[in-house]
């Protein structure tokens, strides 16, 4: 019998493609099912959010740097407002803290919930979106409760926050702990045991510990593989240390490893939150005593000239930030966030960069298929959690 | 380990060169001259007291008018030893810094990224393209001189008009093209 003639077909998938989240486009060349290359193409979403940045005054930049990582807003903002203190030397009292610790792990619960139903719906399992969603909408109540803003509330400032909780915060935040834990159980029942979503998962996108760290993939991803890096554990920031928690790691790497690390996240998300709530008083300071920074209380600027002043001069002006540059990570929900500021000394940024976790997920998407088939590339993206904003910026 | 220790250690590994310590308010930074940085990313990364295994991320601030107007800002991270380390290369707009991709995989788009809006030429870097502006697009738009607000005039294209003939001889391209490999 002659050799049968084979060719390898080109394939587009993307930029407006559901399964990409957003407007990834990827270039595959397949050999029948099989994946011989893969090309990923980004820059459909750049916005020059950084450039954009260097125009305005330091504070007026915490709404631009949410809109990056648009799933994990605050988790943006908080790396922010974090390197930004550091610059100043800037230390929160301990209700501030706690209280962003609360709003960042309410954070990664909301972005976790919309990655879980993509990513169920895109194996298959199209009511885990409906599920998913229906509680992402209680932490998008509380962010309305907060702030007045459900996607982006840009409730972290430099400095603290942007005003005192509202009345009625605390029992927002325990009713959706009472009722969430239960909700996580029944995802769990839906999926962990499911036969389909265990086929098409397991053994999918297999990526090594060592692979992971020389990728960057530092997160959900790296723990996946066996790696226990957390920064909340290795760098504590805003008062992390004192919270008792665990950080989920499995070790085959594939995308059932990292479906199981995420939902077990949100279980500790939510043992991290329980903590919270009840260190937070219902009143108590909202803002660091640094008149350079934060804004005189209204009382002061109708009665006290100088109040007037400082008041007027941070509304119009803004302030400036020592010299210098600082990058501070925080656990963002894809991983690793960290935003590296440079300041000249004046009232504007001079470099603001974002890390953008999903740049480096789409980066590494080639290893992490390598030779899958083609219906395992919409599993192993779903497994990433990539955000495009946050790749593209 | 502040970045005194750090040079202490990388001093026999990697002789004869001269490293500054960087001012800094959060962790160690050093200036590594361009011509030795390859060597001393592989000492970084494989000398037992420091192991960053990790390079998290690279990024580039133009001092413009300063000279060198550059700055290439490489952030390490060693998980076994729980440090942090910023790396700083100089760089001007002729001059070029090595690739770290044979160290760090994951330095291959940050250092395309960094091309890309700084113009900064990545040495030895395989795939030295655009990545997040379009391909033809002209100038680094992260560099200082850049101006903010640019007229650009919306880019359309032609529609393509090609011969049946010529549709022919693309696709027999293609196809020998194709069976080559």
């Amino acid at each position: 019998m002659a050799e049968l003639r084979t060719e390898t077909m080109t394939v587009n998938m993307g930029p407006q493609h559901p399964s990409t989240h957003g407007v990834l486009r990827l270039v595959l060349e397949l050999d029948g099912e099989v994946i011989r290359s893969l090309r990923p193409t980004i820059g459909y979403l750049h916005t020059g959010i950084e450039k954009t940045a260097e125009q305005k005054k330091w504070q007026q930049v915490v709404p631009l740097v949410e809109r990056m990582d648009y799933l994990g807003a605050q988790s943006n903002s908080l790396a922010y407002a974090l390197s930004v203190e550091k610059l100043l030397g800037l230390e929160m009292p301990q209700r501030v803290r706690d209280i962003r610790v609360l709003i960042a792990e309410l954070q990664r619960i909301a972005s976790h919930l919309i990655w879980l139903g993509t990513h169920a719906l895109e194996i298959g399992a199209v009511s885990m979106l409906f599920y998913a969603i229906r509680e992402r909408e209680l932490i998008m109540n509380i962010n309305e409760l907060v702030a007045g803003f459900r996607f982006f509330p840009s409730y972290f400032r430099i400095g603290g926050l942007r005003e005192d909780l509202p009345r009625g915060f605390h029992e927002a935040v325990n009713a959706f702990l009472d009722r969430f834990p239960a909700k996580i159980d029944e995802f769990e029942g839906l999926l962990s045991k499911n036969d389909i979503f265990m086929r098409r998962t397991q053994g999918v996108g297999v990526v090594s510990a060592d692979a992971a760290l020389a990728w960057g993939l530092v997160g959900p991803i790296a723990r996946a593989s066996g790696v226990d890096y957390d920064v909340r554990k290795y760098f504590p920031y805003s008062g992390y240390e004192t919270y008792d928690f665990e950080v989920p790691t499995e070790r085959e790497g594939d995308v059932y490893a990292r479906y199981r690390v995420r939902m077990r996240e949100l279980r500790e998300s939510v043992t991290i939150c329980r903590q919270a709530i009840t260190r937070i008083p219902s009143t108590g300071a909202w803002a660091c005593d640094d008149p350079r920074v934060v804004p005189p209380p209204k009382d002061k600027v109708y009665t006290e000239m100088e109040a007037l002043i400082q008041h007027f001069l941070i509304y119009s002006q803004g302030f400036t930030v020592p010299a210098g540059d600082a990058y501070v990570p925080v656990e963002g929900p894809r991983g690793e966030h960290g935003v590296y500021v440079v300041s000249d000394g004046t009232n504007r940024p001079w470099r603001i960069k974002m890390r953008a976790p999903s740049l480096l997920a789409i980066q590494a998407l080639p290893t992490l298929v390598d030779a899958g088939l083609i219906a395992d590339v919409v599993a192993v993206i779903g497994s990433t959690d990539v955000v495009m904003g946050d790749c593209d910026r | 380990m502040d970045a005194h220790g750090i040079i202490t250690a990388l001093a026999p590994i990697v002789p004869g060169t001269v490293y500054e310590a960087g001012a800094s308010v959060d962790f160690a930074t050093l200036y590594v001259p361009a011509n030795r940085l390859v060597e001393t990313c592989l000492a970084l990364r494989d000398t037992p007291s420091l192991r960053f295994t990790a390079l998290v991320e690279v990024t580039a601030a133009d001092y413009f008018p300063r000279d060198p107007r550059f700055e290439v800002v490489y952030h390490l991270l060693s998980i076994p030893n729980r440090l942090r380390l910023r790396l700083k290369v100089r760089a001007n707009e002729t001059g070029s810094v090595p690739t770290v991709q044979d160290v760090w995989p994951s330095a291959g788009w940050l250092e395309r990224e960094v091309w890309d809006m700084f113009g900064i030429v990545f040495e030895g870097h395989p795939d030295l393209r655009r990545l997040l502006m379009p391909e033809d697009w002209e100038g680094h738009p992260q560099r200082k001189d850049y101006p903010v607000q640019i007229r650009k005039p919306a880019q359309t294209y032609e529609p393509l008009e090609i011969s049946e003939e010529e549709f022919k001889a693309n696709l027999q391209r293609d196809r020998t093209r194709r069976m080559a490999h």
